[in-house]
């Protein structure tokens, strides 16, 4: 039976591979790595995963390993950070576009210069057009959960592209929780890559794809994007009725009658919560959706005649929020006021957002914490 | 379409990158008087167009890259400019 216990996000992350048994684990274990790595090292060693778990000396080697050792077929897990991420970008493209279903522990961290250790989406994102599937959690409940699911949703036939489990850092990497230790049971079934490399049948992988094929690789690749939303969907709904506990692409909080929606990834869309009820206690009709699932990116958003709040804590510079943007972009009618906030562990408080939800100018872009006539 | 495989696979097989020795500058010489059938040459061709059995050089698709050459042990192998 499952047992409630006190833990990190990177804990809980660093659980739930156990429990999902990858049989090579790879990663750089230095700076920036987290404990997710340092735990999984612990399990290993101790012999309660029985993982080959290989150090290497950079991210980009990292990825590569759990590259090569995807393509044999087995289950591979690795995680990063910040610029560790950054750093394995040339990869990341490689192990999407090798439809390899590697699943990888995301600590959200600002980059540098300056020197912050503190949360931001900005390394995460940069990375949105890798193939890579992309969820985004805000408790460590949901690390653990989502972690779980990540690997049976990147390993079905279906999809075989890598999962990304996005998770604020030290708000949620380094904080404790109680969370709830489930044991996954057959929940993710066996790998079964039919790519998979057959010693006896010597081939070459990632040979040349001339111009007259190789867009139908990137087709296919966005077509089981396409098909991973019938699969999370579905992974979802495996998961509550076995486990009970629901999750969805956006995660709703009283939006049904809302008239001014929160729009937030992460800790910041869960503490918008707090400030929704806030407001509701002002008389204003606030809600919030919490944007789980960013890669596929949401299409079903009931968010017709309803203002828009999208808190975005990251910055395409010379654009604006990355999500406020993208909302726009597949909802051309949506009414956003765009809130750039968070950046580099800046602190938001739900007083904070209800404030931002009061002054909202609709079309505008406001950052939070900058004086009004600098904006 | 549906028939694609996930990824870009090549399956290895004879002259797969076409006649290859037209690429080639110089040819290799091998002086059959010193060679003591040792084998080298065999193992290190990058193109394995060397017959491990009997040492020919298969100058259809041997690109004259000089591999042989630098590790024969006796030096019994030359390379030869090409006259096109």
């Amino acid at each position: 039976m499952s047992e409630l216990i006190m833990s990190t996000g990177n804990k809980a992350v660093a659980a739930a591979v156990k429990m999902a048994k990858p049989l090579v684990v790879a990663a750089y274990p230095i700076t920036p790595q987290t404990e997710i790595i340092e735990s999984i090292a612990d399990y290993v060693e101790a012999g309660d995963l029985k993982a080959r778990y290989i150090p290497v000396e950079s991210e980009h080697s990292a990825m590569t390993a759990c590259i090569g050792a995807s393509i044999t077929g087995v289950r591979v897990f690795t995680a990063t950070s910040s610029h560790g991420l950054l750093y394995m970008h040339e990869m990341l493209h490689w192990a999407a576009g090798a439809r390899l279903p590697i699943v990888m522990g995301q600590v959200n961290r600002t980059l540098a210069p300056g020197w912050n250790i503190w949360a931001e989406h900005t390394d995460a994102l940069s990375q949105r057009d890798t193939g890579w599937l992309q969820v985004y959690v805000s408790t460590v409940q949901e690390a653990y959960d989502a972690t779980l699911m990540a690997f049976r949703i990147a390993e079905d036939n279906r999809v075989l592209l890598p999962v990304m489990i996005n998770m604020d850092g030290f708000l949620l990497s380094h904080i404790m929780q109680p969370f709830e230790m489930t044991e996954p049971g057959d929940f993710i079934p066996p790998l079964d890559l039919p790519h998979k490399i057959d010693v006896n049948d010597p081939k070459g992988y990632g040979a040349m794809s001339p111009a007259n094929v190789h867009y139908q690789f990137r087709f296919d690749m966005e077509k089981s994007m396409r098909a991973s939303r019938t699969v999370i969907n579905e992974t979802e709904a495996e998961f509550a009725k076995r486990f009970g506990r629901s999750y969805a692409p956006v995660e709703e909080y009283f939006c049904d009658d809302a008239d001014v929606i929160i729009v937030a990834m992460g800790t910041l869309g869960k503490e918008a919560e707090v400030a929704a009820d806030l407001l509701r206690k002002e008389g204003i009709k606030a809600g919030v959706m919490r944007i789980r699932w960013l890669r596929p990116f949401p299409l079903d958003m009931n968010i017709k005649g309803k203002d828009l709040v999208v808190i975005d804590r990251d910055c395409s510079f010379g654009f604006g929020g990355v999500v406020a943007g993208e909302i726009q972009a597949r909802y051309p009618d949506a009414k956003i006021a765009s809130v750039i906030a968070g950046l580099g562990g800046q602190e938001v408080t739900y007083e904070d957002m209800a404030e931002f939800v009061r002054s909202r100018k609709m079309g505008t872009e406001f950052w939070f914490g900058i004086p009004q006539e600098e904006q | 379409m549906s028939r694609m495989p996930k990824m870009t696979i090549s399956v290895p097989h004879e002259g797969g990158a076409g006649l290859t020795g037209s690429w080639r500058t110089f040819r290799p010489v091998v002086d059959r008087e010193t060679c003591n059938h040792c084998g080298i040459c065999a193992m290190f061709c990058p193109d394995a167009v060397i017959d491990p059995d009997t040492l020919e050089i298969d100058l259809v698709y041997c690109k004259g890259c000089g591999i042989c050459s630098n590790e024969c042990p006796k030096k019994c192998i030359k390379m030869v400019r090409e006259e096109h």
